[in-house]
């Protein structure tokens, strides 16, 4: 069954070069676009139940055996965050189906979002994929691209602006990882993750050292990890609603992915572990001071999501077995919500004709529906019982418990606090847009009906994230022993180089 | 093998320009800059592998070849560096055709809270970035 594994990187690109063939016929786009990301999500999902037995299925690409050519691998981790980046982009392509048919002044309906869209989807599963530093590379590139033509969608004088900011930091970040990349090579004299695992762990621990910063800087960027969050929250809530939704949603995560398979593979036992927990103590509490002064609802979630970029880079850090499964359960779970957060950023958008908290009010009165799809995922990302959320943050507590020691507990402190501050920031959009009488009377022409394709595609998402309450006991098992693959090591290089091709 | 000293020197050269140029506001030489920051990359990552003849099995003997792998990444990271370079070549002239200068700007909301503490603090100032921006503007033209 390895024939799967290339499927979630050929599928979609194949799916873009159609789509863009088709972009005289937008049903027909569309339904190559569905189609595409429906069947990637079925193989993503067979891949999670093929991936079960704590084998990692490989593909050596071209019929080139391992350290020569270039491997996919598909462990437990990465088949899980196919499986949720699959659904997640689908239920996206959904919404912003709806949002295109229904049209409006903040679309600009052009051909080329649905190729963009896909190539998008398939630099991030290659991405996943990835069993080689160089194609990781790639995959980030692949994605990159794709997402600076969404960012700049219609290139109006704020998307064009805040755009740049965007590229430049990310090609910056790419610069940093394809420096890292030659001195790794100059190093060992291989890419293969595999192979590297080995070689690394012979050089001196200074060169170590060196390497691990030089990765870790690069994938900071593009997590948004504190001090090198600032482009975030500056350049993502002017694109349009789905694509914020799925930035927000899965690149950051991508980066993250990244660091646990560097962190967890190449650098099992390295010093960087304690800077790794300042880093996510800073990114927690500064992204949540942050989100308090903001006035407008996205930039607000913007700064949501730096913030708990924190808790994933504090199971990291950890490192040990439940740290990793608290971090991985997380990441899953953070996902969802932020990107059904945004959806719903953009449904408010539309209905009250703007995301400032200055202008909003009464939204509860006017649409119970939006109130409802609103309520859900914001309790969800505080942590309040009995959602997700709360299970991963107990998850990551109990890890921090356990650990011990002073540096832990003061995360396991920042933890709580965040927790209560993202309720005060969620609380208070709540009560500005939702609760309180109208302020001012909105323009009749700004206001416009919610597709029901919109609502339909934001509600599933919302039920997606309120069912992970219900399978958080198998999931949390799931994440536990990817955690531990994870950190045995042995099956990963085993996959990679035990069989014969 | 020992390294090319003047090569490793070139890299040093490429990284240093191109960061001082990064720190620009004006997009044109930010793109300058990151064409000589890839180049430095790309220079680097081929001192990583071994120098010698071409790595052709017949023509040179195996231990003289050079390493062909740096060679493939870094035709790789080239026309990935051309197309993002031509992307931002886009969006600086868009930017120019729609501002009238390249110049990256603050954010708006970033401003404004900026000013609003200001004000708490009661050391509201005019906005002292204007004039740069403005004398700036004149270059791309």
């Amino acid at each position: 069954m390895t024939w799967l594994v290339p499927l979630p990187v050929v599928m979609p690109l194949l799916g873009a070069a159609v789509a863009m063939l088709l972009r005289r016929h937008p049903g027909l786009q569309r339904g190559v676009s569905l189609v595409v990301l429906g069947a990637t999500l079925a193989v993503a999902v067979a891949l999670l139940a093929l991936t079960a037995t704590g084998e990692p299925l490989t593909v050596a690409v071209g019929g080139w055996a391992a350290p020569m050519g270039i491997v996919l691998v598909a462990d437990r981790l990465a088949a899980l965050m196919l499986v949720v980046s699959a659904a997640v982009t689908l239920c996206v392509l959904v919404y912003s189906i709806g949002q295109g048919m229904a049209g409006g002044n903040d679309v600009t309906p052009v051909a080329v979002y649905h190729p963009a869209y896909l190539i998008l989807t398939a630099g991030v599963t290659n991405a996943f994929l990835a069993g080689d530093l160089f194609n990781l590379y790639v995959g980030f590139e692949i994605l990159l691209a794709a997402s600076y033509v969404l960012i700049t969608m219609g290139a109006t004088r704020s998307r064009i602006r805040d755009g740049t900011t965007y590229v430049v930091v990310s090609l910056l970040s790419s610069l940093i990882f394809l420096t890292a990349i030659g001195l790794t090579y100059a190093a060992t004299g291989t890419l293969n993750l595999a192979q590297l695992a080995g070689r690394l762990d012979a050089l001196p621990d200074g060169l170590q050292l060196a390497l691990q910063s030089m990765l870790l800087l690069a994938f900071g960027i593009k997590a948004a990890v504190f001090p090198l969050s600032a482009w975030l929250p500056d350049s993502y809530p002017t694109a349009i609603a789905p694509v914020t939704a799925v930035f927000a949603g899965l690149l950051t995560k991508v980066g993250v992915y990244a660091i646990i398979r560097t962190q967890t593979l190449l650098f099992p036992d390295g010093p960087a572990a304690n800077v790794l927990l300042v880093a996510a103590l800073l990114t927690m509490i500064v992204g949540i001071l942050g989100a308090v002064a903001q006035s407008d609802i996205k930039r607000l979630l913007s700064f949501t999501l730096v913030s708990h970029i924190g808790y994933m880079l504090f199971g990291i850090g950890l490192a040990s077995d439940a740290g990793l499964s608290g971090a991985i359960y997380y990441v899953v779970h953070h996902i969802i919500i932020q990107t059904t957060l945004f959806l719903a950023a953009g449904l408010i958008e539309r209905r009250g004709g703007s995301t400032s908290l200055d202008r909003l009010g009464g939204l509860a009165r006017l649409t119970p529906v939006l109130a409802v799809l609103f309520f859900l995922p914001a309790l969800n990302l505080a942590g309040i019982p009995p959602f997700s959320g709360f299970f991963g943050k107990l998850g990551l507590l109990q890890a921090g418990v356990a650990e011990g020691g002073a540096l832990a507990w003061i995360l396991v402190a920042g933890s709580v606090v965040t927790s209560l501050l993202t309720l005060y920031a969620i609380g208070r959009v709540w009560n500005l847009a939702f609760w309180r009488t109208p302020r001012l009377p909105v323009p009749a022409d700004r206001v416009r009906a919610l597709p029901r394709l919109m609502v339909g595609a934001t509600l599933a998402l919302v039920v997606l994230g309120t069912g992970l309450t219900v399978v958080s006991g198998p999931l949390f098992d799931v994440t536990g022993r990817a955690a531990t693959e994870l950190l045995d090591r042995e099956p990963y290089v085993r996959a990679v180089f035990g069989e014969a091709p | 093998m020992s390294p090319n000293l003047l090569l490793v020197i070139v890299v040093g050269v490429l990284f240093a320009a191109g960061v001082t140029l990064l720190l620009e506001r004006n997009l044109t030489r930010v793109i300058l800059g990151i064409t000589l920051l890839g180049n430095g990359v790309n220079l680097l990552i081929l001192l990583g592998g071994a120098y010698g003849g071409p790595p052709i099995v017949g023509v040179t003997p195996e231990p003289r070849m050079s390493d062909p792998l740096t060679q493939a990444m870094i035709l790789t990271a080239i026309v990935i560096t051309l197309g993002m370079t031509a992307f931002l070549l886009a969006m600086a002239y868009r930017s120019w055709l729609l501002t009238g200068h390249d110049n990256v700007q603050d954010d708006v909301e970033d401003r404004r809270i900026r000013e609003r503490a200001e004000r708490d603090q009661g050391l509201a100032e005019p906005d002292d970035e204007e004039p740069a921006a403005t004398v700036a503007a004149g270059a791309p033209r």
